[in-house]
């Protein structure tokens, strides 16, 4: 078990998994986002209310949620390299945070143009989760700007998860807070008691959209990851072997 | 408290000692506290210029306009907070001291709220004069904006942690401590507004003093660990 762990916190190591693991995140991925693509756009039925609108769900509420598992990603992984001194979490981290912003602002974009039609304006202040999100990607360019701010690669690392994890602390309270400045919004759907408040020709589609998002980010996160740790690890010996041996 | 064979004075006397240090060096240059207050007034004299000197507008846009310039003044004194401290070198005793880092930095972040966030609760009342608020209401504003500041402080001081000796670091610091300070300005500002138009705004009080109190235990420690990081 211990030694599991040891292992993949090698670079080198984790740099061979990473590159079996990726199809396995791939394949699935894409092959879920073609099915939920097309079941979303042709086999859903219009909704009663919102007609043809409402299928921008498909991309919003995957992307909604990986913005969020992606600033957990970040938090965590800083956790785990601040504690225990693990490398590898901080090439995690560093790898997450332009793909979570990437979502964020994806959340952000599709949550604006469905605002357009049922709303009647590309950005509604008194949303609080157009503002959590928007909150969010700040707080990815904080983040990043922080890295980009250091030149040395382990003070960085060490500078940015501090930042993360006061982050961490602090969304459940923007969250918190943007609710409290207003309410207006069509409630969660998705996750509430006595199951979704959904068609299944609607709901199997979005499952499919989000485990396919979900399998398409871990893909994405391990390449990420891999041209990281090759990066930081540019002066080793294995990534010369590696290198002349191509 | 005896570490080896020195004789240290004790925490708490460590604490204030960082403190004092820190308010006897204001008094020697009372421009670092003045500006930033001078910099509030002026935010808040911008406003009726830009938006007009309706009456109407300005009781209403009052409460916000006078956070945001709190908020504003506060993160440009931040930026001075470990500044000189790096510069000659003092923030490496610091560092050295055998005293927990955590109470020093604690310190050093009451007296930065001291000489930056008590001075803008005590200007406040004149400026909100200026927009009309009502007696009351001025209250409630002071109320927030001296909750407020603690918190703002204190994450603040995990900001200006992180980015001492940097070299864009002024506006990184801004950009590091402004998202994390929007729950603060959202609590602050909606309920001097709330007050404003009579309607119960406890609990907004309740939400600034609950984190402030979160600031207080868990910023320090984020502080401490930054410096460290920082000064490697």
């Amino acid at each position: 078990m211990w030694t599991f762990f040891h292992k993949l916190a090698s670079p080198p190591h984790f740099y061979r998994l990473a590159k079996t693991l990726i199809p396995w995140f791939a394949v699935p991925g894409y092959l879920l986002l073609v099915y939920g693509t097309y079941a979303g756009l042709f086999l859903a039925p219009p909704d009663y209310q919102q007609g043809d609108a409402f299928r921008i769900i498909y991309v919003h509420v995957p992307a909604a949620y990986l913005s969020m598992m992606a600033y957990m990603i970040l938090a965590v992984a800083g956790g785990i390299g601040l504690i225990w001194r693990m490398k590898l979490a901080h090439a995690v981290a560093a790898s997450a945070a332009p793909i979570g912003a990437s979502f964020t602002f994806l959340a952000l974009a599709t949550g604006s143009i469905w605002g357009r039609p049922m709303w009647g304006t590309w950005w509604e202040w008194t949303d609080p989760r157009l503002m959590s999100e928007l909150i969010l990607l700040f707080l990815y360019f904080g983040y990043m700007a922080l890295r980009g701010a250091i030149d040395d690669t382990a003070k960085a690392d060490k500078a940015s998860a501090v930042l993360a994890l006061v982050g961490a602390v602090n969304v459940p309270i923007i969250h918190f807070s943007v609710e409290w400045w207003s309410s207006l919004h069509q409630g969660p759907t998705l996750v509430r008691e006595g199951g979704p408040a959904m068609d299944t020709a609607m709901l199997y589609p979005l499952l499919a959209m989000i485990f396919g998002f979900t399998f398409v980010f871990g893909a994405m996160l391990l390449r990420r990851i891999r041209t990281e740790v090759l990066h930081r690890e540019r002066r080793t010996r294995w990534v010369k072997d590696l290198v002349l041996a191509d | 408290m005896t570490v080896g064979n020195v004789t240290t004075p004790g925490l708490i006397a460590g604490l204030l000692g960082t403190a004092q240090r820190d308010l006897l060096l204001v008094w020697k240059r009372p421009g670092d506290v003045l500006n930033p207050l001078f910099f509030f007034a002026m935010v808040c004299t911008l406003f009726p210029l830009a938006v007009g000197p309706s009456v109407e507008q300005l009781e209403f846009a009052g409460p916000g306009v006078l956070w945001v310039a709190a908020l504003l003044a506060m993160l440009l004194s931040l930026n001075s907070l470990f500044l000189s401290d790096f510069e000659d070198g003092s923030l490496e005793q610091l560092l050295l001291s055998p005293q927990p880092l955590v109470l020093l930095a604690l310190g050093k972040t009451f007296a930065h709220w001291l000489t930056s966030g008590l001075p803008l609760v005590i200007l406040s009342p004149l400026l909100a004069v200026a927009f009309r608020m009502p007696g009351e209401t001025i209250g409630v504003l002071m109320a927030t904006l001296a909750l407020g500041t603690i918190s703002l402080s204190l994450l603040g001081s995990v900001g200006a942690a992180l980015t001492v000796g940097l070299h864009r670091g002024t506006a990184l610091l801004s950009l590091l401590t402004l998202p994390l300070a929007m729950p603060v300005l959202i609590f602050g500002a909606r309920t001097v507004s709330l007050a404003a138009s009579g309607d119960l705004y406890s609990m907004g009080i309740y939400a600034l003093a609950a984190y402030a109190v979160g600031a207080l235990s868990l910023a320090p420690f984020a502080t401490a660990a930054a410096l460290r990081i920082s000064n490697e």
